[in-house]
């Protein structure tokens, strides 16, 4: 099948959604990395 | 450094002193050359290579290590965050002489420098991303000039126009947030011009958001970085006040600074997925880019959450370094390491020891400058006079080191 080729079409959907998946990760990643940084805040407000 | 100064009958030749004057020698001395004859003298600097140190060096990473300026006092008047109320005079006296050292390499760099006004009177220009880039520092160095003079003025003694000015605070930082917001994303639009010189890793669209995002880490780790250095060595030059929210600075700015590393990871890596630039990485100039990316970019911003969940200064301190050194990484890398990445070794740039030598000259030189003013104004202390804390109960009025400097405090206070 020599008859295959990618349009730039093609390079837009696979790159778009490679986009969109790490943004969710981002999403999520942020939420995990917040929720990391401030785990102790509350500790302090008790003392 | 502030010993011998503050003893005032202590020898002038301390360590610091005699290297600093070996230095400002060289430097008048380069300085002499550089301006009879002409940039070949001193640089190493091309056709090819048209912009070395003086752009990368000391343009790029002194707008951004001078960030701290907007970045502090935005958190302190815009978003209200009081608490870090002293960090704001020290980050407007660095940005404003980093800055100004910014306009005076620009003098070193610029083939003709007396033309460096053009740009504004004899064409607009105004399609060109380097004139919005002059145009914001310049408009920005006068405003932190401005930001800076209530210090000054209270040094004079000039209460009226040092009133004026602390009334417009507010005003002057919306006006210092969105000139550093439109020049620090420009000097990375600047590389925009170039995608055929520029290596696909460090080249991207988003360039500009890029170098915004990472200059906000730069300056609320470089508030920390020169927070630190000052305690050791301007620390009888600290009012209590300064010293009690010395530590809470040190955390708050880490967390934001966890924050924004950490969003500048993610959208880096955004970065390379959208372009399809995966297969970079594979090579060696992807290790390197890893480098930066890992070593400087995540890894700060994993130590400086460490560093905030266990309350551990020193490590917030460290990371601050790494940070700095990470902005200082990514801008090298972007117009000197991966800039005409393709070019054969001969014709890659390398900086001359005397272009070197006049970094050090101008970083010295804003060393010096800050050290006469930070001991002589009012930047780690208030003056009584103008007091705008409202001292905490059963606080001191000054420090125990503090004496030289203890003036009747009036019962009135001023601004915020």
């Amino acid at each position: 099948m020599a008859d295959h080729f990618y349009t730039l079409f093609d390079f837009l959907v696979y790159t778009k959604g490679a986009a969109y998946i790490l943004m969710g990760a981002t999403l999520l990643g942020i939420l995990g990395f917040w929720l990391f940084l401030t785990g102790r805040d509350e500790e302090k407000e008790i003392h | 450094m502030a010993t011998e100064n503050s003893a005032g009958s202590k020898s002038l030749f301390t360590p610091f002193n005699v290297v600093a004057a070996i230095i400002l020698l060289v430097g008048v001395a380069l300085t002499f050359l550089r301006f009879t004859k002409g940039l070949g003298a001193v640089t190493h600097l091309s056709d090819n290579n048209p912009w070395g140190i003086w752009i990368g060096f000391d343009l790029l990473c002194g707008v951004a290590l001078a960030a701290g300026g907007y970045t502090t006092s935005a958190a302190c008047y815009v978003f209200g965050l009081k608490r870090y109320h002293s960090a704001v005079r020290p980050a407007i006296l660095t940005a404003f002489l980093g800055y100004s050292l910014v306009v005076v390499a620009l003098l070193y760099d610029v083939g003709r420098p007396w033309r460096l006004p053009y740009p504004f009177f004899v064409q607009s220009g105004t399609t060109s991303v380097l004139f919005e880039v002059g145009l914001c520092v310049m408009l920005y160095l006068n405003t932190l000039f401005v930001e800076w003079l209530p210090a000054c003025f209270e040094w004079l003694g000039f209460q009226k126009p040092r009133d004026f000015i602390v009334k417009i605070t507010l005003a002057l930082t919306i006006l210092g947030v969105i000139l550093s917001t439109m020049h620090q994303s420009s000097l990375g639009a600047l590389y925009l011009l170039a995608p055929s010189k520029l290596h696909p890793l460090w080249y991207s669209m988003y360039l500009p958001v890029f170098f915004f995002v990472s200059s906000i880490a730069a300056g609320l780790s470089m508030v920390i970085f020169e927070g630190t250095l000052s305690h050791h060595y301007l620390h009888d030059r600290m009012d209590a006040a300064y010293k009690r929210e010395h530590d809470d600075v040190v955390l708050g700015f880490a967390k934001g600074a966890a924050m924004v590393l950490a969003l500048y990871f993610m959208i880096k890596v955004i970065g390379i997925g959208i372009d399809n630039k995966w297969n970079y990485l594979l090579s060696g100039y992807g290790a390197w880019f890893l480098v930066e990316l890992l070593g400087f970019v995540a890894l700060p911003a994993f130590l400086y959450a460490i560093a905030v969940r266990e309350k551990n200064l020193k490590l917030a301190k460290w990371t601050a370094v790494l940070t700095v050194l990470g902005i200082i990484l990514n801008r090298f890398n972007t117009s000197l390491v991966a800039f005409n990445w393709q070019l054969a070794p001969a014709d890659r740039y390398f900086p001359s020891w005397m272009e070197i030598a006049i970094s050090v000259y101008l970083i010295t030189l804003g060393l010096l400058v800050f050290r006469f003013v930070a001991t002589r104004m009012p930047i780690f202390h208030e003056d009584p006079r103008y007091r705008q804390h409202v001292p905490h109960e059963g606080e001191e009025e000054a420090g125990p080191e503090f004496t030289e400097h203890k003036l009747h405090r009036h019962p009135q206070t001023f601004g915020h």
